[in-house]
């Protein structure tokens, strides 16, 4: 076990790596920082000295491990546009995006639970029948699209929802502020939330469905079945159970995956959040905000993968050890 | 000899799939009949283009700004000239759509040629040959899959973008396209096509191709991979599916195809803003269009699971 931690940690630092020089070649090719720095009314001459002053005739690996050393004590550049450490400018903008994802997974586990259990139990059922049909169209739908139409009727239509923005929030500490202190905060959440639930919420209850309905096949439950235990408690305590290590670790990589799409439900509801600023990043050429987002994102892609396969050499004592790299 | 197969035509191959166990299947499945109909009309429909369009969304000439915003035909205050109506530039919506269809399935079905070439290529390979090589290979697979696609694409369409000026990127963004998204799935098919060939090398066939001095390529390609035909036919159509929906979603963002030559995603993001001001015919007419391209692929997918049967690998 030792040495497979050993080894998922050297491979999660070998990983960020080669993010970090992906960071770096693209601030090196992208954007020319004097411009920023200076503008376009300096000679020539002056222009060379500062580059030889900030060290950008130096060579690439002189570079880019001074690159390093700042990144490792937090340094990530300082944007273009807002005039700020890039880093502080993500951090302001991840509980936004945090809170998007904390709601969006509350849906998703209340939901994809009951609904995979009971599509499992009573596969014919025509409710069962039903949840799995809209469980495909949901598949099939992108979630800008949910997102749209969700704008159009609730907000355009019925105007129940705010269409944009994050309403009254309330400040938590530090760069912290909340959404679900207030009814406000809660309103305008709620449109974003359930988009972003959208997309993932029919891959859980597949998921669930499918390995639910595996283990309700194993020996173990038709000998809780014979004992007479209850059906609620054989299903809920004895067979969920079981089901939910791969739930969570497909899960935890979907973590991931979901910071993806948070970028296009922000886009829609104009979210103030990471993705939203890395779009606007992009459009500005904000070369250290664009760096910096690939790090911070890359780094919580990393970090949840690496926990997530802990945690199943963990919980899982069948994982054959020897097939992961032990 | 020869009686024997002249009394007796051999079937043609459209008879043999008709009367295999996939195809009566099929006619039992009144879903996947719909499903192939309506996907086989939408390719049709959208490959013949440039025939059934009225108009050419990509001349300039055509375009008038005075026709934009026209709602379709059975809505108050539509010009019979345009049948679903007209865009915010003025272009009609219904020749637009069916090249926009045309670029979308166009990208989605590039992008999985290359994952499948790329994919079948490694995976045959890691299983082939083992050791280092295999585990290197699964290492940068496991990697691979541990990013979104939708992440990476954005990140290296972003950068690209920056990169060459938008004028560039517009002119070369169908190609960016279908690399970015060709590249970053390769693992879905190097993984399968690699259990199979593990399970296949080991057989008493592959032995005797090996003892008959056939080199290891021809051993590959013409022995172990027909045999991994069937979760390959799964999984590239649940890839289409997909592929269609990352184009669709960069392009929204504005990292695909540009406006002027507009897939199904940039027609979808240039009405968004015109959502609030009630022309919803820009956004919701290309979606019901990609929507329904997307789910007729997904459920022939289904039933393609359903009767393949493969052991899929999950999530």
């Amino acid at each position: 076990m030792l040495a497979y931690l050993v080894k998922r940690v050297f491979q999660a630092i070998a990983v960020m790596f080669a993010i970090s020089l992906i960071g770096f070649a693209i601030q090196d090719n992208l954007g020319d920082p004097l411009r920023e720095l200076v503008g376009q009314s300096v000679s020539e001459e002056v222009r060379q000295q500062l580059r030889d002053e900030l060290g950008l005739n130096d060579s690439f690996m002189t570079q880019y491990i001074r690159f390093l050393g700042n990144v490792l004590q937090g340094d990530l550049g300082t944007s273009y546009f807002f005039k700020e450490p890039a880093l502080d400018v993500i951090l302001k903008k991840l509980p936004a995006t945090l809170e998007l994802v904390a709601g969006a997974t509350l849906i998703i586990i209340g939901l994809s639970v009951p609904l995979g259990v009971y599509t499992a139990i009573k596969p014919n059922s025509v409710l069962s029948r039903i949840i799995m049909g809209l469980s495909i169209v949901g598949i099939s739908i992108p979630v800008f699209l949910t997102a749209i139409l969700m704008i159009f009727v609730f907000s355009v239509e019925l105007g129940w929802f705010p269409s944009y923005g994050r309403g009254d929030v309330v400040h938590v500490f530090g760069y912290w502020e909340t959404n679900f202190a207030t009814a406000d905060g809660w309103v305008h959440i709620m449109l974003p939330s359930v988009a972003l639930a959208s997309i993932m919420l029919p891959l859980f209850v597949r998921l669930i469905r499918a390995e639910m309905m595996e283990v309700l096949q194993s020996e173990y439950v038709k000998y809780a079945r014979a004992k007479g235990i209850r059906p609620y408690r054989i299903y809920f305590v004895h067979a969920l159970k079981n089901t939910l290590l791969p739930v969570i670790t497909v899960g935890g990589v979907q973590i991931g995956t979901m910071v993806a799409y948070t970028i296009l439900t922000e886009t829609v509801f104009q979210w103030p959040g990471m993705g939203f600023m890395f779009l606007e990043a992009v459009n500005r050429v904000d070369t250290p905000l664009i760096v910096a987002y690939l790090i911070v994102v890359g780094f919580i892609f990393v970090v949840t993968n690496t926990i997530v396969d802990l945690i199943y050499g963990l919980v899982n004592p069948t994982v054959n050890l020897a097939r992961m790299g032990a | 000899m020869s009686s024997l197969s002249t009394n007796q035509p051999t079937p043609s191959r459209f008879s043999r799939l008709w009367n295999s166990n996939m195809g009566y299947s099929f006619r039992r499945n009144p879903v996947a009949i719909v499903s192939l109909a309506i996907f086989l009309i939408i390719a049709i429909a959208s490959t013949l283009a440039p025939v059934l369009a009225p108009f050419d969304p990509y001349d300039p000439a055509q375009i008038d700004i005075m026709n934009s915003e026209y709602p379709p035909m059975w809505v108050d205050g539509a010009d019979p000239q345009f049948f679903l109506g007209t865009d915010d530039q003025g272009r009609d919506l219904w020749s637009t759509i069916l090249y926009g269809t045309r670029l979308s399935l166009l990208i989605g079905l590039c992008a999985v040629a290359l994952q499948a070439f790329l994919g079948i290529s490694i995976g045959l390979v890691a299983g082939y040959v083992g050791g280092r090589i295999d585990s290197l290979l699964m290492r940068l697979a496991d990697i691979q899959l541990s990013f979104s696609t939708l992440m990476v694409a954005i990140i290296f369409l972003a950068v690209t973008q920056a990169m060459f000026g938008s004028e560039t990127f517009n002119q070369y963004a169908i190609y960016f396209l279908i690399a970015v998204i060709g590249v970053a799935e390769w693992p879905q098919y190097a993984r399968t096509v690699r259990a199979t060939v593990l399970a296949e090398k080991k057989k008493e066939y592959i032995d005797s191709a090996r003892v008959l001095g056939f080199g290891p390529i021809r051993i590959m390609v013409r022995h172990i991979l027909p045999n991994s035909l069937s979760p390959i036919f799964v999984i590239s159509t649940v890839q289409v599916a997909n592929a269609i929906i990352s184009e669709a979603s960069l392009s929204f963002l504005g990292l695909g195809m540009p406006p002027s030559q507009p897939s199904l995603g940039s027609l979808i993001s240039s009405g968004f803003d015109y959502i609030f001001s009630g022309s919803w015919w820009i956004t919701a007419i290309p979606g019901v269009v990609l929507v329904v391209l997307v789910l007729v692929i997904n459920l022939l997918g289904d039933w393609m699971r359903d009767v393949l049967n493969p052991k899929l690998y999950k999530g």
